[in-house]
């Protein structure tokens, strides 16, 4: 069986981001991008996968543009047998088109699993896996915070994080998997796999050799940062505070000092 | 003074560190908190110096304001102990002055007054340096934290000696530059405190001393004469360069309240990798090979032996071996820093694979991102911590851990590890012997682990280790300094001319010897 796993270039999670004075978006530029968090567990949980014998190939994909290459790369050194580089050129792709690409992919490899991050942490949509799901007419299993891969059967069992609690699913493959933060621990890049990554393939192709037309009916109008937050005011008395509550306030946090001066 | 019972008074006076002593007394005699360190190192209170008074509180009350002058004992005794917990002084006055002129005016009057002082910053020196011995007066610098300005074009920035050296490092990032040195306490300690100890550091291979990146200083002197030598030039050949007399002094010789300091360039790319290597020979190669092959963009060159990464990983909380399936004997850490990462990283990368293939390492991981590098970097730093943990007897690491005895030494880079195996057959089963350290700048961090604290074993490691060191020219202090440590142990690594004629500079900048007394240089010079 192969494994799709998608994988995003980001800006480093520990980054602090600032927004562009034109207010259109966030400044990229000379700031330390890495692979999206969520996308290392993904494709951390099939290189486990394919460590068990259940899968054969690992192949990871990216869409964007020339840059992500590098993602690629660390996908490769960390253990993913090849890569599929899907340049759209320098402006963002949105969760809908990259889902189409990846269902194009999916014809073409054909993959029993399709791996994804839950979402990526510069947009936070949360979207593509389900979308690709849709398109693709696949059970999805997203959330994830355990994958348990019956081989024989074909069916996978995943535990999601959902708000209640904990959800158990049991997916038919061929099916598509986003991953939750407790998954797994991503593995370092070491040496003996950054050299064998030097003799892997990195496929390119186009949107257009995939037959997927690139087109966004949203655009981002304005980006701007949340308001600063604002100061504690300290209150003297209760009756200030009930005041204050009836004819000022519209959320607060009270924190309640035990000496009263 | 405190005189102890007379049947411990003989163990005190055979003891020659004033560690052990802390904690036997702890264990016998708990209550005996107060002067500590004083009994432990046989120097006596000098008689030369007066006791505080209400006359000298109303003064600095009067001066400073009621709010900057401390007596209240739980600020008092958080002040008194420093961040080891090892040494404890009985100080019954802690001042807080706002600018150089008040700390003008409190020297002038202790001076006067012949009142002995410490001068204080972050308090994380680990010789014993920060803390009062008695009851000198402490003046904190904690209040002049203010940055004065910065040149954006050179990158020359001005500031308070207050300023804690993580603040400072916020703010350059802002203006895109970042502060030479880099320490793991820097959340907590004072760049005065760091220019009065001549602070290493972790990128001291790459920013150099400070010796070379202080552009000037303004400094009070005992007397509470202001010595304004705040330049902001690179060169100035004008006279002879005072402000060195005073990085690194351990404030012996004054006050340091402005610093100028020259901040390189936040340059952006910093890759990170993580290396086993076989052998301590592996680790000298490859230092030599990545000097020559990575030049210019080495930023870090740190080594721990396996013992080390062993109780890094044994004691701290979410620590990851890079290496699982196997262990090695030695293991490197290497940053580069650079302007384009993919450049950079390519260049690491094939440095690195040059290496494996040389057999120079036997695995390694490159850090992949932020997240990653910062655990690499945490296994380093928390070596120190770890040991920190051991002397405070808190978690759980003390019961397994057991008593640390602490060096820090500079050697020749091929003599380095030996002081580790010549140690490990003296004391044999008895104790654990690690070694890590600034393996660029020759700097080896050995430590001794014990069960407990036992004069046996402390008699096992001294005088060898200085005299093991001293035979090799190496320095018995290479950055924490001497403090009261190593008060007495100048003459393992500087000739008797040489402390003869600190002794007399030290008598000329402070004829009363009221500055950080009972340190750096040995009581019998400054009689």
């Amino acid at each position: 069986m192969k494994i799709l796993v998608a994988v995003k270039r980001v800006i480093d999670y520990a980054v602090k981001v600032r927004v562009k004075p034109n207010k259109s978006g966030v400044e990229t530029s000379n700031v330390k991008m890495s692979m999206n968090p969520f996308c290392e567990i993904a494709l951390e949980e099939a290189l486990r996968i394919r460590e068990s014998g259940a899968a054969k190939e690992v192949v990871a994909v990216t869409v964007g543009p020339a840059q992500c290459a590098d993602t690629l790369r660390t996908a490769l050194a960390m253990g993913a047998d090849r890569a599929v580089h899907v340049d759209a050129g320098a402006a963002p792709v949105l969760p809908l088109s990259v889902a189409k690409i990846l269902r194009a992919l999916v014809q073409v490899e054909q993959p029993g699993l399709l791996i994804l991050g839950k979402q990526a942490i510069d947009d936070d949509c949360n979207q593509t896996g389900q979308m690709v799901a849709g398109l693709l007419k696949w059970p999805q299993g997203t959330f994830a915070s355990k994958v348990v891969l019956d081989k024989e059967k074909q069916v996978a069992t995943v535990e999601r994080e959902v708000d209640g609690g904990l959800e158990t699913l049991c997916l038919d493959l061929p099916a598509v998997i986003t991953t939750d933060l407790r998954l797994n621990q991503p593995r370092y890049a070491t040496l003996p796999n950054i050299m064998k990554a030097k003799s892997k393939v990195i496929k390119k192709v186009t949107p257009e050799e995939l037959n997927v037309e690139i087109k966004s009916d949203l655009e981002v109008v304005q980006v701007t940062e949340p308001p600063k937050r604002k100061a504690g005011v300290i209150i003297s008395s209760v009756d200030e505070l009930i005041d204050k509550l009836k004819n000022e306030v519209v959320s607060c946090n009270i924190l309640v000092s035990e000496d009263h001066d | 003074m405190f005189k102890p019972p007379s049947k411990l008074y003989r163990k005190l006076n055979s003891q020659t560190s004033c560690d052990i002593m802390q904690v036997h007394y702890s264990r016998t005699y708990g209550i005996h908190q107060r002067s500590f360190t004083s009994a432990a190192i046989n120097i006596q209170r000098s008689p030369s110096f007066s006791k505080l008074n209400s006359d000298d509180i109303g003064y600095f009350k009067s001066m400073l304001g009621d709010k900057n002058v401390v007596q209240d004992e739980d600020r008092l005794s958080a002040a008194n102990v420093d961040w080891m917990r090892k040494y404890k002084g009985s100080s019954q006055l802690l001042l807080l002055p706002r600018n150089t002129e008040e700390v003008s005016k409190i020297l002038h009057h202790c001076n006067s007054r012949h009142l002995a002082i410490v001068p204080q910053g972050g308090n994380t020196g680990l010789v014993g340096g920060s803390v009062p011995v008695y009851d000198e007066v402490i003046i904190s610098l904690a209040s002049m934290d203010q940055i004065i300005s910065l040149d954006k074009v050179n990158g020359i920035l001005i500031c308070e000696a207050g300023c804690i050296l993580e603040n400072l490092n916020s703010f350059l990032a802002n203006e895109g530059f970042i502060m030479p040195l880099d320490l793991g306490a820097k959340g907590s300690c004072q760049i005065g405190g760091n220019v009065s100890t001549n602070a290493g550091g972790l990128h001291f291979i790459r920013y150099g001393s400070l010796h070379g990146n202080i552009l000037g200083l303004e400094v009070v002197l005992a007397d509470g004469t202001v010595l304004d030598m705040l330049g902001t030039l690179r060169k100035d050949n004008t006279g002879y360069d005072l402000k060195h007399l005073f990085i690194g002094s351990e404030g012996s010789l004054g006050i340091v309240t402005k610093v100028s300091i020259l901040t390189p360039p936040k340059l952006l790319s910093t890759n990170l990798a993580l290396l086993a290597c076989k052998d301590f020979l592996s680790c000298q190669k490859l230092l030599l090979e990545a000097k020559r092959e990575l030049g210019e963009a080495i930023s870090a060159f740190e080594f721990m032996d396996s013992d080390a990464m062993d109780m890094v990983l044994a004691h701290m909380d979410g620590a990851r071996n890079p290496f699982p399936s196997s262990s090695y004997n030695f293991y490197v850490l290497i940053e580069t820093t650079g302007s384009d990462e993919s450049y950079d990283k390519a260049k690491l990368e094939a440095f690195l694979l040059r290496s494996m293939e040389g057999g120079l390492i036997s695995d390694g991981a490159i850090a992949q991102d932020i997240n990653q590098a910062s655990s690499f970097w945490q296994i380093r730093e928390k070596l120190m911590f770890r040991k920190a943990m051991c002397w405070q007897g808190m978690s759980e690491a003390t019961v397994k851990a057991g008593a640390v005895y602490k060096y820090d030494l500079s050697l020749p880079v091929e003599k380095l590890y030996d002081i580790v195996e010549e140690m490990r057959p003296r004391l044999g089963e008895k104790a654990k012997v690690v070694g890590y350290g600034h393996l660029g700048d020759g700097n080896l961090h050995l430590n001794i682990i014990t069960k407990q604290y036992d004069n046996n074993i402390l008699a096992q490691i001294e005088p060898f280790v200085y005299e093991w060191t001293s035979t090799h020219r190496g320095s018995i202090s290479a950055e924490h300094g001497l403090g009261l440590m190593k008060a007495d142990k100048i003459h393992y690594s500087k000739s008797p001319e040489t402390v003869q004629l600190m002794a007399s500079i030290k008598k000329l900048l402070d004829p009363s010897g009221i500055l950080n007394p009972y340190k750096v240089l040995p009581q019998s010079m400054l009689q």
